[in-house]
């Protein structure tokens, strides 16, 4: 009876740890094709299996299979192929940038391009992105000029954001891309909002909220649930579970769930999860879950399963949390390899394609830099003015802050 | 003019900015339908309908945060908070996103929103009804802070930030609400109606942030107040019939430095009296610019009269509330120095 049983505290633990061989074994991966797409005003109820399934389109033989394939085109294909190869020699760059010394901090998308690239896609003009650190693919995707991300990466006279926020923390309306504030969750749930504001205005325009695995924790995430689902808010609610929140494993923010995905059970909002290196998979997930926004049916939930391939920012070093050669056992590829597979599989690319693309990008990305660094970087050359930093505090400047300047000298 | 009190002022307000721009939303938890556990917002859902005014989850953040979004989207909410002391959860969303956000994306979106809360203590609510948070917005660059003493102001000052292009802190001295509390709990309480600040004009008018109001000129001493200190100081100087001024700050960010300065070089002494805890409140920044713009005409130390540095009390709430003893005190000690 009482007292027999003393208590103990769990405390979740990855499989594995630097030193140990890396195991996926306990992923339960669904096979391409076999997952039901449902229509898009499925009653919730219905569709609970798949958020603990994996949708799928690509095959092991790079092959589009079952439902959800066949939306996308050849040349929308070599399109998103195009963004995630751009954004991946971006980012090999700014990597090389930030060692240099040419601005403080970066963080990459290494395995990540397909989520951001090919969400991207199924949004319309007008739409509105929540995004976190890692979506820089919703920009790329968008054609957003790599300059402007590189002048303000570099902090410099070009910076569009006049060198006041953190490199990365890009801000762009015109590209649907709310600026990105660098705390975790707090815009998860104001993405809510701007889908609740174009509910009250009957426009068509609808929101996408951006998380990562470990920031589903934050009260954020569930306050953002629990607003989209009393106003069937038209968002889409996007977690990207690359498993790894800098040094914490994803089972320290999932508990005992058996998926992020089906956090939003309990809020009957209808959750998918799907393959996060597939972007074909990708594409038809986020159209289906923007078709249904669109058409006033609310929010749904999508879990992106993919894997950090590298360090969470430049100040990161995963060697000392997992094991180095992780990544290359993650069971779900590499999304440019796999979309190049499936290119030359159905005839529409080819190895000597792909090098002379590889080049070309590389070419575009080193140019880029070139016009960029003309204008400074963040030690070097033209730089924002320290005025810049008491402008745009407030519409109109107040009193005190005029002083404040004048005392500065500026 | 029609005699209203705080909340008719302030509901009055809500009315005439909701039934000139479409893009004001009201929001918050018992908002709707109910109109507020204080009735600031009743009537104004069966008036513009429930998706212009509605009830919210209790979850601040979440009521905050989804602000946020609208204003990014174009709207203008007005949102309440139905305590002070219940926007700690929205504390992030405030000083890390709507503060921040006209800065950090150059512009390219802003946050036009204002918070409505209750602020104060005197009605015997405890911990957790009856702070006075100010300071934790007045620190944070990029919000306005905005403390109305009166029905009129109250709805001009409401008008003024729901219109403002930045988020704007609107707290609302909830012993105001009924009647201009001066301190005196132990009296019968007054009504609004016969003050002649509760003559509120009809329709649509604004009072400018950032301006003071001078309630009682005087040439002994400057008392600095805002919200329910206001009534508490002027009924202390009219006791003891001291020559004061009595300055109502009305705006605490951006705050008028140039009416409060004025008033201190003419008088040479100053009182600064507020109802939050005295360490690191307001009372120490108006202090700290009276003695740097000023004092050279300084006749006395610049004294602060304050809640203590306790959390607020229940039942020793007139022990713990800066009332017109204590005023008085400060007063009779600057004046003679």
């Amino acid at each position: 009876m009482a007292g027999e049983t003393r208590l103990s505290l769990h405390v979740p633990e990855p499989e594995v740890r630097p030193g140990d061989t890396p195991d996926f074994s306990n992923v339960a991966i669904d096979r391409a094709g076999t997952i039901r797409r449902p229509e898009i005003d499925v009653v919730p109820e219905e569709i609970r299996d798949l958020a603990f399934s994996i949708i799928r389109v690509l095959n092991r033989d790079a092959e589009a299979v079952g439902p959800w394939s066949g939306l996308l085109d050849a040349d929308e294909l070599r399109d998103g192929l195009r963004h995630m190869m751009t954004l991946r020699a971006f980012d090999a760059r700014m990597m090389l940038a930030q060692r240099q010394g040419k601005t403080s901090f970066y963080m990459q998308h290494l395995g990540e391009e397909a989520v951001a690239c090919a969400f991207r896609k199924a949004l319309a003009p007008g739409d509105m992105n929540f995004p976190t650190y890692r979506q820089a693919g919703l920009l790329i995707a968008d054609d957003y000029p790599l300059v402007e991300m590189m002048n303000q990466i570099f902090s410099n006279e070009r910076d569009p954001l006049k060198g006041r926020q953190l490199p990365i923390m890009y801000s762009s309306r015109a590209h649907g891309f709310f600026s990105i504030s660098g705390n975790l969750a707090t815009q998860f749930v104001q993405a809510v909002g701007w889908a609740m504001a174009s509910a009250i205005k009957h426009d068509s325009k609808i929101a996408a909220a951006w998380i990562g695995d470990g920031s589903t924790a934050e009260s954020d995430f569930h306050a953002g649930l629990v607003f989209a689902s009393t106003y069937k808010a038209p968002v889409v609610l996007n977690i990207v579970n690359n498993q790894w929140a800098i040094s914490t494993f994803q089972g320290i923010a999932r508990g005992g769930a058996g998926t992020f995905a089906a956090r939003g059970h309990g809020f009957a909002i209808p959750a998918l999860r799907v393959d996060g290196n597939d972007y074909l998979a990708v594409h038809a997930v986020a159209r289906w879950a923007v078709e249904r926004a669109r058409a006033n049916l609310g929010p749904t939930l999508v879990e992106y399963v993919t894997y950090r391939a590298g360090a969470h920012s430049t100040s990161d070093d995963p060697t000392a949390y997992r094991p180095q050669t992780e990544s290359d056992s993650w069971p779900l590829g590499d999304p440019v390899m796999r979309l190049k597979a499936h290119l030359i599989r159905i005839g529409a690319w080819s190895e000597e394609r792909h090098a002379q693309a590889e080049a070309e990008i590389a070419d575009t990305v080193v140019a880029a830099q070139r016009e960029a660094e003309r204008h400074g970087t963040l030690h070097a050359g033209g730089h924002p003015s320290p005025r810049d930093m008491f402008e745009g505090v407030y519409a109109e400047m107040p009193p005190h802050l005029r002083r404040q300047r004048q005392r500065a000298g500026y | 003019m029609a005699t209203m009190t705080m909340i008719e002022a302030i509901r009055d307000a809500l009315d005439v900015a909701m039934g000139r721009d479409d893009d004001v939303v009201v929001f918050g938890e018992d908002v709707g339908y109910f109109g507020g556990v204080f009735r600031c917002t009743q009537g104004l859902q069966a008036k513009y309908g429930k998706t212009r005014c509605f009830d919210t989850p209790i979850n601040e953040s979440g009521i905050v945060g989804t602000a946020i979004g609208m204003a990014a989207y174009g709207l203008r909410p007005c949102l309440e908070i139905q305590f002070a002391d219940y926007v700690y959860p929205a504390y992030d969303q405030i000083v890390s996103e709507a503060a921040r956000l006209r800065h950090r994306s150059n512009g390219d979106f802003t946050a036009p929103l204002t918070i409505r809360m209750p602020t104060g203590g005197g009605i015997f609510g405890g911990q957790t009804h009856s702070q006075s948070p100010e300071a934790l917005f007045t620190h944070v660059a990029g919000l306005k802070t905005v403390v109305p003493s009166n029905p009129r102001d109250a709805k001009g000052l409401l008008l003024a930030a729901i219109e403002d292009d930045d988020p704007v802190i609107f707290l609302e001295p909830k012993r105001l609400y009924n009647g201009p509390f001066d301190g005196h709990h132990e009296r019968a309480v007054t009504p609004w109606a016969g003050h002649p600040l509760a003559e509120v004009p009809a329709g649509y008018y604004s009072e400018p942030l950032g301006r003071a109001a001078i309630r009682r000129p005087g040439a002994a001493a400057t008392v600095l107040a805002y919200g329910t200190m206001v009534h508490v100081a002027l009924a202390d100087v009219a006791a003891r019939g001291i020559d004061a001024e009595v300055v109502d700050l009305r705006t605490l960010l951006p705050l008028d430095l140039d009416c409060i300065a004025a008033s201190v070089r003419k008088t040479g002494r100053c009182v600064v009296v507020h109802e939050a805890t005295l360490t690191s409140g307001f009372g120490a920044e108006l202090a700290a610019l009276v003695q740097e713009h000023c004092f050279f005409h300084l006749e006395a130390p610049v004294a602060r009269v304050t809640g203590w540095d306790t959390p607020y009390p229940h039942a020793q709430e007139w022990d713990y509330f800066p009332g017109p003893a204590r005023v008085g005190e400060a007063l009779a000690a600057v004046l003679e120095i």
